[in-house]
């Protein structure tokens, strides 16, 4: 049991045993998932497993019946969404949701809204516009005149806006050329380099087991698979269901 | 020639009163845009302004446009409270809710002022209030001046506000996407009871100016719903300039519907108007 004789800073997000409804519908079952700090961790999953919901109710946009979420100790489970990214976990939504009809400047702005991110506003904007220099480019025009890949880079650069710990991206290369997501990936290693804890939500499985430390698989609300993606790659399970071995 | 110099008049008021209008319809525009609440309490809301002003004029003796200084704060802090404890809550169990609310609030505002100051007429007759101005063949009066010099005003603070501050990007934030604005850290509670306040503290000076234009009884409130709800259908709901330009559209509209028809066609004129819009534009003119 070497885990359990860690200090508890090691682990910084600690999901229990969570049971999540959509009203009456149950989309998490019995969920459990744990982050040590800079780690970057890939939920996989098909449609419909529950990927987006588990990264919603670590956000606090909905709240577990049962189980538990810790952040760096602290029970998060039934905190809103503004005390959440307070405390240092922002999320990079499905879609992108960029405001369409804010300004990439203003979008980026309104990233750094919580009263911690403020005081560290220039510092993160310069940080936003090193990692992407089109943000730069582009900060006076409408976000909804941006490109797919541009909206996805404005996205991510206004979730590292709120100075996040840990940044929840969901699905970020959806429907981005190849050459677009291999560039993102690559950011993603530079953002953790600077201290950031990465949980990301994938379709492509292969990609999330080259880019990941360690994975979850999930299969209709339920973690059927985890562990280090060296150790999932040869997992019969995964070279069937995913590989085609 | 005759015409042109006859409709001069009713041209120049058209577009003065369209001022008035838009600082009428500005509150109801931004909670509509914001919130997504039709706030059918925004007519009386404003005539709450109107009674301030007369209250402040008539028993402590000051200038009603002086009084806003405490009337804003007032209704603002009114708006915060209603949105806050009242509003808010009943959009968590629907938005039909919303509106019984609002409802309920218009029923006893319209009561209390009956109790305060009976069903008779009031106004805010200042001396500067019967005042009125001439150039060439235009006559009109001050305050028409006045109102529009106040709705430009208006809508420059406004926008600044919505532009430059932090609560202001959460306002438009909150109003293109809720559930980003939530992921944003944006307490969207909070956000909704300063966008009715500010709402509010609107009407608080849209209640001044109408009092000062013309005269107000307990239910005037409804008219001036009914006036604004048509300036945010033709503007496109949220937007300053979109209600600007139907607020200005609304006062022609009546202006001159009532220059050709009567005084009796001039709503009517307005709200075929609003009718003959939607129908080629369905989103209003300034609409998303
Ligand atoms: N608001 C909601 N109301 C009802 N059911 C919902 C709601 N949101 C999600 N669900 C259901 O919960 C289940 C999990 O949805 P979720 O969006 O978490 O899946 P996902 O793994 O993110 O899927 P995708 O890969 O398509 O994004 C699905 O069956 C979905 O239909
Ligand atoms: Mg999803």
């Amino acid at each position: 049991m070497a885990s359990s004789q860690k200090m508890p800073e090691e682990t910084l997000l600690k999901v229990s045993h969570i049971d999540v409804f959509h009203g009456s519908f149950q989309a998490l079952w019995d969920v459990s998932l744990t982050i040590r700090p800079g780690e970057i961790v890939a939920i996989i999953g098909a449609n419909g497993s529950g990927k987006s919901t588990l990264l919603d109710t670590i956000s606090g946009l909905v709240h577990p019946a049962k189980g538990s979420i810790e952040f760096e100790g602290k029970d998060i489970s039934a905190l809103e969404p503004f005390h959440i990214v307070d405390l240092g976990i922002s999320q990079v939504p499905e879609g992108r949701r960029v405001f369409p009809d804010l300004t990439v400047l203003e979008n980026l702005i309104i990233g750094s809204y919580n009263r911690k991110a403020r005081s560290k506003r220039e510092q993160n904007l310069q940080r936003a516009y090193h990692l992407f220099p089109v943000l730069k480019e582009r900060k006076s025009q409408l976000a909804k005149t941006l490109s797919g890949g541009e909206q996805q880079m404005l996205s991510l650069g206004r979730g590292l806006m709120s100075d996040p710990k840990l940044i929840l991206l969901d699905e970020m290369s959806l429907g981005l050329a190849p050459i677009l997501i291999n560039e993102l990936y690559r950011i993603l290693r530079e953002i953790r380099d600077r201290g950031i804890t990465i949980l990301f939500v994938e379709q492509n499985v292969r990609r999330s087991l080259t880019e990941a430390d360690r994975a979850y698989i999930m299969e209709v609300g339920r973690v059927v698979l985890s562990g280090d993606v060296a150790k999932l790659r040869e997992e019969e399970r995964v070279k069937k269901a995913y590989f085609g071995a | 020639m005759t015409l042109l110099a006859d409709l001069a008049t009713p041209i120049v008021m058209g577009i003065l009163l369209g001022g008035l209008y838009t600082v009428i319809a500005l509150g109801l525009s931004l909670v509509f845009g914001v919130v997504k609440e039709i706030n059918i309490a925004h007519g009386d809301l404003v005539i709450l302004g109107s009674y301030f002003g007369y209250v402040a004029m008539t028993v402590i003796g000051i200038d009603p446009i002086l009084s806003l200084i405490v009337g804003m704060p007032l209704l603002f802090g009114i708006g915060f409270a209603i949105q806050k404890y009242l509003l808010n809550r009943a959009f968590k169990i629907s938005m039909n809710a919303t509106l019984i609310v609002a409802f309920g609030i218009s029923i006893i505002l319209q009561n209390t002022y009956q109790l305060i100051w009976t069903p008779y007429a009031r106004g805010l007759t200042t001396p500067y209030a019967l005042e009125s101005f001439s150039a060439g063949p235009i006559h009109i009066p001050l305050v028409y001046l006045l109102d529009f010099f106040v709705a430009i005003v208006v809508m420059v603070f406004l926008r600044e506000f919505l532009k430059r501050t932090y609560l202001g990007r959460a306002i438009r934030a909150a109003a293109q996407d809720r559930k980003t604005a939530h992921l944003m850290g944006i307490n969207t509670d909070r956000v909704y009871a300063f966008t009715f306040a500010i709402a509010m503290a609107l009407a608080a000076i849209a209640g001044v100016f109408l009092g000062l234009t013309f005269s107000f009884t307990p239910v005037s409130g409804m008219s001036f719903l009914i006036i604004a709800l048509g300036i945010v259908v033709l503007g496109g709901m949220g937007s300053i300039v979109g209600t600007f330009v139907g607020g200005v559209a609304f006062g022609l509209a009546q202006t001159l519907g009532g220059y050709f028809f009567g005084v009796a066609a001039q709503m009517l004129v307005a709200y075929i108007m609003v009718l003959v819009v939607l129908a080629v534009i369905p989103r209003g003119i300034f609409g998303r």
